[in-house]
């Protein structure tokens, strides 16, 4: 019983952060038909900015809050400086244009700060655990989940009840139309582009709180569990990428924890496995939908 | 040319698809509190007139003349705060959003709360079964329910001019009169109307005056009664083939 509910509460965390990177890279296809490459380097960006701040001297908390910031502002300024001028030219272009953000921004990760990794070190309270009806809960697997429910909660909120947030599902659906509705069509994208970094932010502190450091490279590894989340989940649909999310991460914990020690090093394969069969069964991934409806 | 009293004027308009000339040179205007409507057979352009006017395609040439400005070329949503907007072919309602965000998205432009009620209970009022079914999703509705969505959506701006193209495409007769009444109601309720149509007779049976355009180009234009009474909106259309 006490492993089932501690696995539980590790595939919640991970999935918590899976699914927020995942629901980043849903927000931006949604409205703009692209797949971010450069998503994972938004997670990068947090790291450097924590980083940074750390070294300076200032507490944690102000690292955390610059880190964010960092990677929402890094989001609108990729929008802004590469993707922008490429909208019409097709969504394959946009696609080598992400290719090439991430690419350029490894080598500026690389040139200018370090090829090698910097320590982030968490303060103490955060490696603990706490004793929750019994069971010792991390500290971090605990942030990891109301930091997700939290996000998640509000983003929904955010799409059901204002202007903007109908706006930006109109938009998913339906372009042209929405901007016949008066809505600015660089607004709406912008504003995608705000919530994907947002959340990105947010997944990098969690992600980065876990390993202890940041490299050049450490957004390659999630954005590419994000992007299986999100076919998994159904490309295009943002419910489709959080459950997307938490469906490969309880896949991993299970495997880790239920899988005989000498299959350990094929977990990630079977994982993968595992997700093609879900797909094989269901193409259009578990919420997405079976034919556009335009 | 240009007729000053015009709320919307379009003068040699050209609409280009790559190499294909699609519109060659159309001028129309409506003024203040007119149905003037825009007939043609299929591929005759129609929709691209509405489309270039609004910004959605580019405009290849002329111009297009809102309350004296010229805003050709402007993007959709700057023209939609000018106080024009098209309700699209097909009626494109947002499936997945509710009949209530439908509406709610179409007031996006306007700001005062009180006031974008009191057009919201107006339309409700003028479209029951949308009230009826405001928690449900666009989607399911019916094809003649969507097109009144579309419309009320559209009206939710408190456009002075709003463009309709084809709202009586694919519905049954019963439907399509159903339709066309809440047309001449809006009118009469102050809205001006440019009505794309096919179905000539029930067009011209509502509206004040109207084009015939045929391979891009309008080939004739008259009072709706004038329209109706010659023969030659037929002659005009089988001209297009
Ligand atoms: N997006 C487009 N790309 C290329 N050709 C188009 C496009 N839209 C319309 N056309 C062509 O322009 C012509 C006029 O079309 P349209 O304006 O839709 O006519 P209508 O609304 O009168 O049926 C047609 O020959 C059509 O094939
Ligand atoms: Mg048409």
């Amino acid at each position: 019983m006490d492993v089932v509910v501690q696995q539980t509460v590790n595939a919640l965390a991970l999935g918590g952060t899976y699914a927020l990177l995942a629901l980043g890279l849903a927000m931006v296809f949604s409205v703009l038909g692209l797949i971010n490459f450069a998503h994972g380097e938004l997670m990068t960006v947090t790291g450097y900015a924590m980083y940074f701040v750390l070294t300076a001297g200032l507490p944690f908390e102000i690292a955390v809050l610059v880190g964010i910031v960092a990677a929402i502002a890094t989001a609108m300024l990729m929008e802004r400086v590469a993707f922008r001028p490429v909208r019409n030219a097709g969504t394959a272009t946009m696609l080598l244009t992400s290719f090439a953000v991430s690419t350029i921004l490894h080598m500026l990760f690389q040139n200018l700060i370090s090829a090698r990794p910097k320590a982030l070190p968490v303060p103490d309270w955060m490696i603990g655990a706490l004793n929750i009806a019994g069971f010792d809960i991390g500290v971090i697997q605990l942030m990891s989940i109301s930091a997700t429910a939290l996000l998640l909660f509000a983003l929904t909120v955010f799409l059901r009840r204002s202007t903007l947030g109908i706006a930006m599902r109109a938009a998913s659906l339906d372009f042209p139309v929405t901007r016949l509705m008066g809505i600015n069509a660089n607004m709406v994208i912008s504003t995608a582009f705000a919530i994907s970094g947002l959340l990105a932010g947010v997944a990098g502190v969690l992600w980065l709180a876990q390993r202890g450091s940041v490299d050049p490279l450490m957004g390659f590894l999630p954005v590419l569990k994000a992007f299986i989340a999100v076919v998994l989940g159904g490309l295009g649909s943002l419910s489709g990428a959080v459950l997307g999310g938490f469906t490969l991460a309880f896949i991993e914990v299970a495997l880790r924890a239920f899988l005989p020690d000498d299959w350990l090093p094929f977990r990630e394969s079977i994982a993968l496995a595992l997700v093609i069969l879900l797909l094989l069964v269901r193409p259009e991934g578990l919420l997405g939908r079976k034919e556009a409806i335009r | 040319m240009s007729n000053e009293a015009a709320l919307l004027s379009v003068e040699g308009l050209v609409v280009r698809y790559g190499a294909i000339e699609a519109v060659r040179g159309a001028d129309l205007s409506v003024r203040q509190g007119e149905i003037v409507t825009l007939l043609g057979a299929n591929g005759a352009g129609k929709s691209s007139i509405l489309n270039a006017i609004m910004g959605l395609v580019p405009v290849a040439g002329g111009r297009v003349v809102l309350e004296g400005n010229d805003v050709g070329g402007e993007p959709p949503e700057k023209i939609v705060r000018r106080g024009m907007t098209l309700t699209p072919e097909g009626r494109r309602v947002f499936a997945n959003l509710t009949v209530a965000e439908n509406l709610s998205i179409g007031a996006a432009t306007r700001r005062d709360r009180a006031e974008v009620e009191a057009t919201r209970s107006d339309m409700l009022e003028l479209f029951p079964i949308l009230a009826e079914r405001r928690d449900q999703l666009a989607g399911t509705l019916s094809g003649g329910e969507q097109q009144m969505l579309a419309i009320a959506r559209s009206m939710m701006s408190q456009p002075k001019i709003v463009l309709l193209d084809e709202p009586s495409l694919g519905l049954a007769p019963q439907i399509v009169d159903t339709i066309f009444e809440l047309i001449v109601r809006l009118r009469d309720r102050g809205a001006t109307i440019l009505l794309v149509e096919q179905n000539v007779e029930l067009a011209l049976e509502i509206a004040d005056r109207g084009y015939v355009l045929a391979s891009g180009a309008i080939a004739l234009e008259g009072s709706a009664r004038e329209l109706s009474a010659s023969g030659d909106v037929e002659r005009a259309y089988m001209g297009a083939h």
